[in-house]
């Protein structure tokens, strides 16, 4: 997957001149889910699809297919900020502690 | 063939624009390089040049604006002197780390303060360990030669570093010389195609410049930069070697003026090299062994080539036309005696700081240098060595 | 078609992708990444940005969050930097390097550190020389990644590292600059200013226009910060709606000089709505400190009329 295939390891003679990044959007690598202490949990049942959880997360982890429907949260990413669970009008989404 | 012209430096380096026609000159007037960025415009404004030419609001907007241009995949120019370089400062590194091959001519101007608008080095040799490539030019043809070689060298693929091309203010930039100029064919097929091979514009492959650069990285990527600055050396002799096939006109790394079997020798840089080669003609007339080596490629700096063309001397003097008030001597001064040492050349050399603010630099000047250094060569004691040529007043 | 939020996540591309480094919660990336969303699929785009949090987090070596090209220098040059891409672009498209008939965008994103502060000059240059480009502020309203300190955008009394709320002075003494009406000043076919509140609708809409409006455009965005401004974290979207509900950060936008209030909200909630939730006005809560609350609510007020009286003038 990744063009850049570069560690703190590397020589110099596999970096980049100047810095230069040739894989567009390769942060995908780097999961920040970690970063986590309180997770959130989707609760499908409760959720009307109504959308206004869909753009706010700041980590892009709520995927939204093509048929406009939310997915369950990508959890490589989620930063469990809690966003999501406080816009929803249904409690569909809850936050609970990370183990 | 060429073209026999009359022009000012700043007259010839736009013209030398003209025919390199880049894609992108964004600029901003300062004394004495306002010219450049003027004529320019009237080439902008008839239709000759097919560049996008961008009023800036300042020079760091130039540099700022020239490595966006660079960045995206066009070739990208700027031409300033003095403050404008300095105000510049912070992207001039930039450029160089994010290996940008900009161009970009430097009318040398004394940088404030107090104001002074006239001619010293003081300007570019702020930027010396920026990472540019830096050109001396003695007159109007070698600013305009340069200029004609410049892009060549800065796009080399083990270079990709940006390239000023030096002038004396006012003395280079305003005189009116004689000039051979290369046809803008010639010209066009000598400079070439800019074609990198990452750019912002590349929709098929997106990339991202100027990341945060962590301690695990930066050093490598600094070290990238000065090996490429490295190779800088064998690509300006090799593009000289096409350069002198085009045109018949040799350059190299410096130039020796009567110095092969000098006992006495000044090594300076721009103008005066043109002064001096006068007064080493008139003390060859009277039998003294005079000498000159002009340096041309002040970055990247030559030491072992330097120290080895001045190694056979009986005294050596070095002119700065910058204070760099370091209590230890002028750039050139200490560059090059640090070569000699480290190359094991023992040759006495003095240093003179002179020209400062537009001083003039006389004939009878010249003379004077020669005239210690006759003495310093007899006694082999260079007694003092940061001395001054022209300073009023107790030195 | 009209507005969908769900219609538009699902369909449109994500150019600021997950594995950045900025705060659990943070106001900006929803902001940038909508703003984005309102390319044309067909469309390549070059960002340029400004060093502040945006930048330090999301193009870290040998990573890259941006989908689409991507570039930083310094600063206080973002708007200078991105002129030169598109000055670049013209040239190249004259020369006959890109194809007529292929479109790239413009789009500069800056803090209000690098916006309103030491990238103002810039900025203005780039404006007024009018560039086909769009610079987007994402005014958190500090300089947050350098730890805090005030800028002009910052709110009249609030607590910054370099304008703590202390014994004698509480907090920052100036009023706020107004940016976007600076930026209307230098008469742009499109400047507005916009949030990320509810559906998005008004930001991306904005987003759109101010994109695909041809010349200099801008946008003005309130990118609440959790740490800075101290509210509990996942109440970012509620921020967002108390600001513009107090008229603290009015939704507007300036099309050809002509002023259009773009939410006018149904009840004008009182300041203190605003203040109370946030740590960095807390001591305006103090007793003895109400003048100021009344002082910060005139200020809105009289804004808030001003923007009004625009509208009828300029729609005359």
């Amino acid at each position: 997957m990744s063009k850049m295939n570069i560690t703190k390891e590397s020589p110099w003679q596999d970096l980049t001149i100047g810095g230069n990044i040739y894989d567009a959007g390769n942060s995908l690598e780097f999961k920040t889910g970690d970063w986590r202490s309180i997770k959130p949990i989707f609760i499908e049942e409760k959720c009307k699809q109504c959308g206004l959880c869909f753009a706010v997360c700041p980590d892009d982890a709520i995927p939204v297919c093509k048929d406009m429907k939310r997915k369950d949260f990508d959890y490589d990413y989620c930063k469990g900020c809690g966003v999501c669970a406080k816009v929803c009008p249904f409690n569909a989404i809850e936050m609970k502690g990370e183990e | 063939m060429g073209i026999r012209e009359r022009l000012s430096g700043n007259e010839a380096i736009a013209i030398g624009m003209k025919q390199i026609n880049p894609d992108v000159v964004a600029a901003f007037p300062i004394t004495p390089s306002t010219e450049i960025p003027q004529y320019f415009s009237t080439f902008v404004s008839n239709g000759t040049v097919d560049t996008e030419f961008v009023t800036v609001e300042s020079e760091h907007s130039a540099m700022s604006a020239c490595i966006g241009a660079q960045a995206a995949g066009g070739r990208a120019m700027t031409a300033t002197s003095s403050n404008g370089l300095g105000l510049m400062w912070e992207m001039i590194h930039i450029a160089s780390s994010s290996r940008l091959p900009i161009v970009m001519p430097l009318v040398n101007r004394a940088i404030s303060g107090p104001l002074n608008i006239h001619n010293d080095h003081s300007d570019a040799m702020g930027i010396r360990d920026s990472g540019w490539i830096l050109l001396f030019s003695e007159d109007n043809q070698e600013a305009y030669d340069n200029l004609i070689m410049a892009h060549k060298i800065a796009e080399h693929k083990d270079v990709l570093l940006p390239l000023a091309v030096c002038q004396d203010g006012f003395i280079t930039s305003h005189s009116i010389e004689n000039i051979e100029l290369i046809e803008d064919d010639k010209v066009k097929e000598f400079v070439g195609e800019y074609n990198p091979e990452h750019y912002l514009l590349d929709r098929e492959n997106p990339i991202a410049v100027g990341p945060m650069d962590l301690q695990a990285y930066l050093f490598e990527h600094k070290f990238q930069q000065a090996e490429a600055m490295r190779n800088a050396k064998k690509v300006i002799l090799e593009v000289a070697k096409d350069f002198e096939k085009m045109t018949g006109r040799k350059y190299d790394l410096f130039e020796k003026y009567k110095l092969e079997d000098a006992e006495i020798a000044i090594v300076c840089m721009n103008s005066t090299a043109g002064t001096t080669k006068v007064v080493v003609d008139e003390l060859r007339e009277k039998g003294i062994k005079a000498g000159l080596l002009k340096l041309r490629v002040f970055r990247p700096f030559p030491a072992e080539e330097i120290a080895e063309e001045l190694s056979h001397l009986k005294a050596v003097a070095i002119l700065d036309k910058a204070e760099s008030a370091n209590a230890c001597g002028g750039a050139l001064f200490t560059d090059i005696t640090s070569g000699m040492y480290v190359n094991n050349v023992k040759v006495p050399a003095i240093g003179y700081v002179y020209g400062i603010g537009g001083r003039d630099t006389k004939a009878t000047d010249i003379h004077t240098v020669f005239t210690e250094l006759h003495e310093v060569a007899k006694t082999g004691k260079t007694g003092k060595i940061y001395r001054y040529l022209g300073l009023r007043g107790e030195k | 078609m009209a507005y969908n939020v769900k219609e538009i996540v699902a369909n449109k591309k994500s150019y600021f992708v997950g594995g950045h480094r900025m705060c659990a919660g943070c106001g900006a990336p929803p902001v940038a990444r909508m703003v984005m969303r309102a390319l044309k699929e067909e469309d390549h785009a070059v960002v340029s940005n400004a060093t502040g949090c945006m930048e330090v987090s999301s193009c870290i070596y040998p990573y890259s969050s941006w989908k689409s090209s991507y570039i930083h220098t310094a600063f206080e040059c973002a708007a200078a930097t991105g002129s030169g891409t598109e000055a670049a672009y013209n040239a190249l498209k004259r020369k006959g390097k890109i194809a007529e008939d292929e479109h790239t965008k413009f789009i500069s994103f800056g803090g209000d550190g690098g916006t309103y502060d030491i990238g103002l000059q810039s900025l203005s240059g780039a404006m007024e020389r009018g560039h086909d480009m769009t610079y987007v502020c994402y005014d958190n309203g500090a300089y947050m990644n350098t730890g805090i300190q005030r800028s002009s955008a910052t709110p009249h009394f609030a607590d910054t590292t370099t304008s703590p709320a202390g014994e004698v002075i509480p907090g920052k003494m100036q009023i706020r600059k107004d940016l976007t009406q600076i930026m209307a000043a230098h008469h742009l076919p499109y400047v507005a200013q916009t949030i990320a509140m509810t559906n998005f609708k008004d930001l991306y809409e904005k987003s759109e226009k101010a994109i695909y409006t041809k010349g200099a455009t801008f946008l003005n965005v309130l990118a609440p910060c959790p740490r800075g401004w101290g509210y509990p974290t996942d109440t970012l979207m509620d921020i967002n709606k108390l600001a513009v509900d107090t008229c603290y950060w009015p939704l507007y936008e300036i099309e050809n000089g002509k002023y259009k209030i773009t939410y006018k909200p149904a009840k004008k909630l009182p300041i203190e709505e605003f203040l109370k939730p946030q740590r960095r006005f807390k001591h305006l809560f103090k007793p003895g400190n109400e003048w100021m609350i009344e002082q910060f609510q005139k200020e809105v007020d009289k804004q808030w009329q001003e923007l009004l009286d625009l509208e009828e003038l300029t729609n005359k």
